[in-house]
């Protein structure tokens, strides 16, 4: 080895270089060609491999209910369902509407917490701020504001929906319930954001809601039986409610953590149980065959 | 006809949903007894035909044997749910681009506005604060509609009309949810669209007058009977009040058990489950309504009246 190199001098290296490079472009046109191979076929790829568990072609039957079931995001559905169940006139899609805004009110929510304190001095400016200086801040608040309207909207009306079909009726009656925790959620998170700019609107509407509290029977210094239980406005269940006895700064921040931790997430888990329950209880109720009254089975015995 | 004060009204960016509830509600009443109707059209025609019953796939939707019952979720689910949130954004972007949020002065304890009005889902509360104490406008009947509405499936004992729309099966459980709903969404738009200064009533159209004053003397139903003693107003109160459930459950009563089969759901349903019933259908669905009229049309402010508590 040693020799034959010496013998071929300085023209022996010139030649080996000129050869690798030779080997080099030789084998990065075939692995670019490779690439392009994998850029036109993205699924052959280690890396997409890695994510997808499953290959993702979805025209055989196994690998579309692979599909759903193999994804976290879709999992909650099952692979198949009624075939007329995906008509819009059976469910109206309010429920997956309205779940649909609480995530654009949740992703809307964090980006307004970044220009949001909840404190007296700064909380209406940090609106202004946001309305006047911060780019597409107007749009964000209104979508925020607007998405909450609009999912007080379809939550009320999914609930009509599911009494129309009937579809509290055994086996969902625990659903249903879950369902009107999950309206009094939403509600209270409409409420509670309402006072968050500090404005007038809100401050006088969180001021006569809160009033009622203070005719809450037992718990409240107005109430029926509050002041022979010992209520007054500095320990009732407003004083709770408010972190004072007016709608002060305290009202504020327990409103901004009730906004923005607490509801939310219990709204979450709610939600978390509300749709899993949907699956457990046999998936959605209809539509399905109607049913005679000459059908009916007789009295249950009591 | 006050249009500019009308117009001020509906226009205000935080009343858009309620003008929207004006469209949308009886939209989807529509749509949903629509498609009753044609279920129950159907029943009636399985009804008279039990041959044509067995072989039925009992659905108005198209069917033929050998088609699937079921479809793959991908995409047939999916798609709809991806079109959904796609129309949903776009509306949403349009509304926010067109309509800004309100944002009022910054907030002054010592600077009443005149009226000062909840958000508008909790308006209702608001407005039955006109006819009741607020111990039982804003904590107890609140509290009453979320155990009631919770209650609803627990006393529903028709096993008819699971999963399917239909009125005439179903025409208690439906009408007394309708009566409920319509009620709570009436009360709303009064609230918002009818109140003005003083919460006192203008029509809509007519022009907020802030000196307005109302002659309007408010009367005790015990009054009325010429009853002073504080011990004969607690007493005359309660009476009074168990005369309304007993006339009321009786009137329900009837109601409820008119037809053949809601006579038979009668008789599946056990005494509790009815007796709940028939306290939440009293309380709420005949018990507002009357106290309101009670105002309305006899100035009546309250029946029951005790140390601790009026109603
Ligand atoms: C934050 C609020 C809510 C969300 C996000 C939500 C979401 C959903 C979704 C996605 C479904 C599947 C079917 C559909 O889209 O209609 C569903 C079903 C259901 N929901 Fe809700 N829901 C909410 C509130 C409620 C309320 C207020 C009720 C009733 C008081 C309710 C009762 C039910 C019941 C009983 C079902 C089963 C219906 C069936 O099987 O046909 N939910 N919900």
């Amino acid at each position: 080895m040693e020799r034959e190199r010496g013998n071929r001098g300085g023209v022996g290296v010139l030649e080996r270089v000129r050869e690798e490079t030779q080997q080099l472009r030789v084998r990065l046109r075939e692995e670019l060609e490779e690439l392009k191979q994998d850029l036109r076929e993205p699924q052959r790829t280690q890396l997409w491999k890695s994510i997808f568990r499953v290959p993702h072609e979805r025209t055989t039957p196994r690998n579309r209910a692979i599909a759903v079931l193999a994804n976290v995001f879709l999992h909650l559905h099952p692979a198949r369902i009624n075939r007329d169940a995906v008509r819009y006139s059976y469910t109206w899609g309010m429920g997956g509407i309205s779940f649909y805004l609480f995530i654009v009110l949740t992703f809307t929510g964090v980006l307004l917490m970044f220009y949001y304190h909840p404190t007296k001095v700064q909380a209406f400016r940090d609106i202004l701020y946001l309305e006047h200086d911060v780019p597409f801040g107007r749009l964000l608040r209104n979508m925020h504001r607007w998405a909450a309207h609009l999912m007080v909207i379809t939550v009320w009306l999914h609930m009509f929906r599911v009494v129309l079909t009937g579809s509290y009726k055994r086996p969902r009656e625990f659903n249903w319930c879950v369902g009107v925790i999950l309206l009094v959620l939403t509600l209270l998170l409409s409420f509670t954001g309402y006072l968050l700019p500090d404005d007038q609107l809100g401050f006088w509407a969180v001021t006569v809601g809160t009033n009622m509290a203070r005719a809450t029977p037992l718990i409240g210094h107005e109430g029926p039986f509050g002041p022979q239980l010992g209520m007054t406005p500095y320990n009732d269940v407003r004083f709770a409610l408010l972190g004072g006895s007016i709608v002060d700064s305290n009202a504020l921040l327990r409103a901004y953590i009730w906004h923005c931790i607490a509801l939310p997430l219990l709204a979450a888990i709610f939600m978390g149980v509300h749709f899993w329950r949907v699956r457990k209880d046999g998936g959605i109720s209809g539509p399905a065959p109607v049913m005679l009254e000459s059908e009916m089975r007789p009295v249950r015995k009591v | 006809m006050d249009w500019y004060q009308l117009w001020q009204i509906i226009s205000a960016p935080d009343n858009v949903p309620i003008v929207g509830l004006l469209v949308i509600v009886p939209f989807y009443t529509w749509y949903g007894l629509r498609q009753a109707r044609a279920n129950d059209r159907l029943i009636q025609e399985l009804e008279a035909n039990p041959e044509l019953a067995k072989t039925h796939h009992r659905k108005t939707f198209p069917y033929k044997p050998g088609w699937p019952t079921e479809v793959h979720v991908w995409p047939y689910l999916l798609r709809i749910e991806f079109l959904a949130a796609i129309i949903v954004t776009a509306l949403l972007m349009v509304w926010s681009l067109t309509l800004d949020a309100p944002l009022e002065e910054p907030a002054n304890p010592n600077l009443t506005p005149n009226p000062s009005k909840a958000p508008w889902y909790f308006v209702g509360l608001q407005e039955m604060l006109v006819y009741f104490d607020p111990w039982f406008a804003g904590v107890v009947l609140p509290t009453l509609i979320i155990i009631g509405l919770m209650a609803f499936p627990y006393v529903d004992e028709n096993p008819l009309g699971n999963g399917y729309y239909t009125w005439r099966q179903r025409t208690v459980a439906i009408g007394a949810f309708l009566v409920g709903f319509y009620l709570w969404i009436a009360l709303i738009i009064v609230g918002t669209l009818m109140r003005g200064p003083g919460w006192m009533l203008f029509w809509p159209g007519q022009t907020w007058d802030h000196t307005r004053l109302v002659y309007e003397v408010n009367r005790n139903l015990p009054d009325i009977f010429g009853i002073t003693s504080d011990w004969g107003k607690g007493i005359f109160g309660f009476f009074a009040v168990l005369l309304f459930y007993l006339v009321s459950g009786f009137g329900i009563h009837k109601l409820v058990t008119r037809s053949p089969l809601n006579r038979k759901i009668y008789e599946r349903t056990s005494l509790i489950q009815y007796l709940v019933f028939q306290f939440f259908a009293i309380t709420i669905l005949v018990g507002l309504p009357a106290k309101i009229l009670l105002r309305l049309l006899f100035r009546i402010k309250y029946v029951w009246i005790t140390p601790w508590f009026n109603i």
